[in-house]
């Protein structure tokens, strides 16, 4: 019969529209990494100040707060959720690390409290979310507020000083490098493996992909969004302590605003706000970007506020290019198919 | 008088209209002509391209070949708007209504009156809606919200909203799917004051019993094409039948594999849900390929929702292997060694931004990541094997699934549960939307399962597809199972009267 032919014949035709399909999604996966190139670069020859082993790691230590958050979130957006209350529940967590260390004056044991603050409040992010099928963005809504009050609650709205050798958690260093940097490069490795080789990541991607494809999968829905908000959690205690060690200051009222550095870095990162697309190592290259931009901005001497203008302009650009370079694949595909 | 009829250009006509999506051919040298004051009516099964026709007619789908003539006037209709302009009013199957919505600001939406500053003009639209629904005997408020209103209200407010909008060509698809009796009496009513008016209904629908009250003309589709047009005088139902199902089965089906029909392992005994079907039983043996034929919405799917987890049953006890068992998430029947293809797999199949490799592995990571550790090595070789089985045609695992063909789609969600190696595997509308030698790959691998002792559960709206490929077949009817037949006695008519129990008057 013809059958036959026919199959054999869409199966040439289609073939290349994938190597077409192919090389278009290579060129949107990779396009990140070319803008942080073409980056250093430019910055480079606009300022000799930019290129420097200082500058750099002064780069590093500044967005090493935000990256780590960024993390988070990345996880959350993937799997169609996101966090809005990060910054403050970074404040909240941090500030009580502090006060557990001048109370005990045991690092780790400060440490271990922040962590578990932050995770607390994502538990109660995620049984909003699953439980009381809150929508995730007002649900953390309401956390940003109600972590914020408590923040300023602790200490009356006072910030806490002389911290000691708290400090070392965000100011020392291993091998000359920063912990800081020590941590977001630990953290990524985290996120990394979490979203390529264990089944939480997997099943994350496939949530955020397709919810009902999930469901009908046997996934667990409630329970993987939930681990998904715990580690969020324990991302953002650990942010909160580096960040109130880094400054040497226990502040109540930090933290403002940092939830949309982490959502900036992870957009122009490639994390797609549709749910089911995103990398750990994009993510990173979205903070740096947004760190490079920054920095070489300072060194141009470009007045604060200009600067929040045009970082603003940068994440439509993203996303507008993220979204045309989809429907741009997709009619490729289609063309493909159809031919 | 017949002869002015004869020399004004008909109302509507599309000639040789063909329409292809990706995988799909839709419409091939699709004709249909549409005389002033008529109902013309539009048989076929599911999937024989009706929708599609009415969807270019109203502008939604653009035709690939062919032309539309209104008044012989040849017209591009590139969007629904532009319908409009031309007095082609749309009343979808599917309602699709914006709950918070007023009734008044249902029926004027999108040609609210407006003063010259661009006011709407609320006290008009209030004034008419009013006078609209009493001449209706609706006696619903104007400000009403369509959250409050029953399925049935929505649909004869959207039938009235065509009729106020002084529409000249009225589709109505499946327009009586949730009405009353008493209801469809109303609209035949109101479709008869519409032709006496002059307009012209484009009328879908699958309940045979009914169209011939009210058709003028009927026209039978099958795979996108048109089989016959007539006066409606020169058919009855059975005839209307005979032409929506009769295709030759030649060389559509791959040779059965030969197999050994064993003991039963699926016992469904009395199954409710307690709105959607009622009582329900069958069983499944090993070997055995069953199809559950039935017209749409006569519960089929949601007899196997139930099944697999995805809604709940209220009653109704399951017995796999011999046990009794309670389903009541999609791990349970999983665990049970259930699968399940859904009919919509691009919603339920399918996580279409990921790869055909993360695809199949979806159900199975416990096969390849352990311990938290992924064993690379292994998650490949048992997917590209898997894939070799299914025959999955793409360049390599990391291809996203978007990229894949409907066929190739589907051979990708096959992959993902045969992984499993599932006992039983419940496929519903395998075949929907793929083209002819994919569907002859998917019955082959249906076979080769079989014979491999699986027990297999298909629902299928394409009668010839049941009637070539199971073994055993029940027949649904608003919600209830209406026949059972064995194979010695399969026969389309048969099953379609089954199918039609209860919807026949």
């Amino acid at each position: 019969m013809t059958t036959k032919d026919t199959t054999s014949r869409q199966g040439a035709s289609s073939q290349t529209g994938w190597i077409r399909a192919g090389w278009s999604s290579v060129s949107s996966q990779y396009s990140i990494y070319l803008i942080l190139v073409v980056m250093v670069v430019v910055s480079s020859l606009l300022s000799p100040a930019f290129l420097s082993v200082a500058n750099f790691s002064n780069i590093s230590r500044q967005i090493s707060i935000t990256t780590i958050l960024a993390f988070g979130e990345t996880l959350l957006i993937i799997g169609g959720m996101l966090d809005l209350s990060c910054g403050s529940v970074m404040a909240l967590s941090g500030l009580l690390a502090v006060l557990v260390y001048k109370q005990t004056g045991v690092g780790v044991l400060a440490m271990g409290a922040g962590v578990a603050t932050g995770v607390l409040c994502n538990y109660i992010n995620g049984i909003a979310v699953t439980v009381f099928r809150t929508p995730p963005f007002i649900a953390t809504l309401a956390m940003l507020t109600s972590a914020q009050g408590a923040a300023l609650l602790l200490t009356s709205g006072q910030p806490v000083y002389q911290l000691g050798d708290f400090v070392v958690w965000g100011q020392g260093a291993v091998l000359g490098i920063p912990t800081p940097d020590l941590f977001v490069i630990g953290i990524t490795v985290v996120t990394w493996y979490i979203l390529n080789h264990s089944r939480l990541g997997r099943y994350i991607y496939a949530i955020g992909g397709n919810q009902e494809a999930a469901r009908a999968s046997g996934i667990a829905i409630d329970r993987i969004k939930l681990q998904a908000y715990l580690v969020n959690g324990a991302f953002v205690g650990l942010a909160g302590v580096l960040y109130m060690s880094r400054v040497n200051a226990g502040l109540p009222a930090a933290g403002v605003g940092f939830e949309l550095d982490a959502l900036t870095s992870s957009i122009i990162g490639g994390v797609s706000f549709s749910g089911g697309i995103g990398t750990a190592v994009g993510t990173l290259a979205g903070a740096f970007i947004v760190g490079f931009l920054g920095n070489i901005m300072n060194l141009l001497g470009i007045q604060s506020y200009v600067q929040q203008v045009i970082k603003g302009a940068i994440i439509v650009m993203a996303v507008a290019y993220d979204i045309f370079s989809k429907s741009r694949r997709t009619r490729k595909i289609l063309g493909g198919v159809q031919q | 008088m017949e002869e002015t009829i004869l020399d004004e250009a008909p109302l509507l006509e599309l000639r040789a209209i063909s329409k292809s999506f990706p995988g799909v051919r839709a419409l091939t040298n699709m004709c249909l002509t549409v005389r002033r004051g008529t109902v013309h009516v539009i048989c076929g099964e599911n999937g024989a391209g009706k929708s599609t026709l009415v969807k270019i007619i109203n502008g939604l789908n653009q035709p690939d070949e062919g032309e539309i003539r209104i008044n012989g006037e040849k017209v591009v209709i590139p969007n629904p708007i532009v319908a409009r302009s031309y007095k082609i009013s749309m009343i979808f199957q599917e309602l699709n209504y914006i709950p918070e919505m007023t009734v008044q600001e249902a029926l004027f939406l999108g040609v609210e009156p407006v003063n010259r500053f661009g006011k709407i003009d609320w006290k008009t639209i209030r004034a008419r809606a009013a006078a609209l629904l009493a001449e209706e005997g609706l006696s619903y408020d104007p400000t009403t919200k369509l959250k409050d209103l029953s399925v049935s209200d929505i649909q004869m407010l959207e039938i009235l909203k065509a009729v106020s909008q002084d529409a000249s060509i009225i589709i109505m698809d499946e327009p009586t799917s949730a009405i009353t009796t008493k209801e469809v009496d109303r609209l035949f009513a109101k479709i008869a004051e519409l032709k006496a008016r002059g307009a012209a209904i484009i009328y879908i629908s699958h309940r045979l019993g009914e169209i011939f009250r009210i058709a003028d003309d009927i026209s039978v589709m099958r795979d996108g094409m048109l089989v016959e047009t007539r006066p409606a005088k020169d058919f009855n139902i059975d005839t209307v039948i005979q032409l929506m199902v009769g295709r030759s089965i030649d060389n559509v089906f791959p040779p059965r594999v030969a197999c050994e029909i064993g003991p039963t392992v699926l016992d469904v005994q009395d199954l409710s849900d307690g709105a959607k079907f009622a009582g329900v039983d069958f069983h499944l043996r090993t070997g055995e390929i069953v199809g559950f034929s039935g017209l749409m919405g006569a519960g089929r799917t949601e007899v196997v929702r139930a099944l697999f987890g995805l809604d709940p049953y209220t009653a109704g006890t399951v017995r796999v292997h011999g046990l009794d068992v309670r389903i009541k998430t999609v791990k349970d029947s999983i665990d049970l060694n259930i699968a399940m293809l859904s009919e919509d797999r691009r919603r339920y199949g399918l996580v279409p931004v990921r790869s055909i490799k993360e695809n199949i592995g979806l159900a199975s990571l416990e096969k390849f990541i352990r311990g938290g550790y992924l064993h690379r090595d292994q998650e490949r070789q048992m997917i590209s094997s898997i894939c070799d089985r299914m025959r999955v045609k793409a360049p390599n695992l990391e291809t996203s699934v978007d990229a894949l063909s409907g066929g190739n789609q589907q051979k990708v969600v096959f992959a993902k549960w045969m992984l499993r190696d599932p006992d039983i595997l419940i496929l519903d509308e395998p075949t929907r939307g793929i083209d002819v030698g994919a569907k002859y790959e998917i019955y082959k691998i249906i076979f080769e399962l079989a014979a491999e002792g699986k027990a297999i559960l298909i629902i299928s709206s394409e009668l010839p597809e049941i009637l070539g490929i199971c073994d055993r077949v029940y027949v649904m009817s608003k919600g209830r199972i209406t026949g059972e037949l064995g194979k010695d006695e399969f026969d389309q008519e048969r099953v379609m009267k089954y199918a039609t129990m209860g919807t026949v008057h």
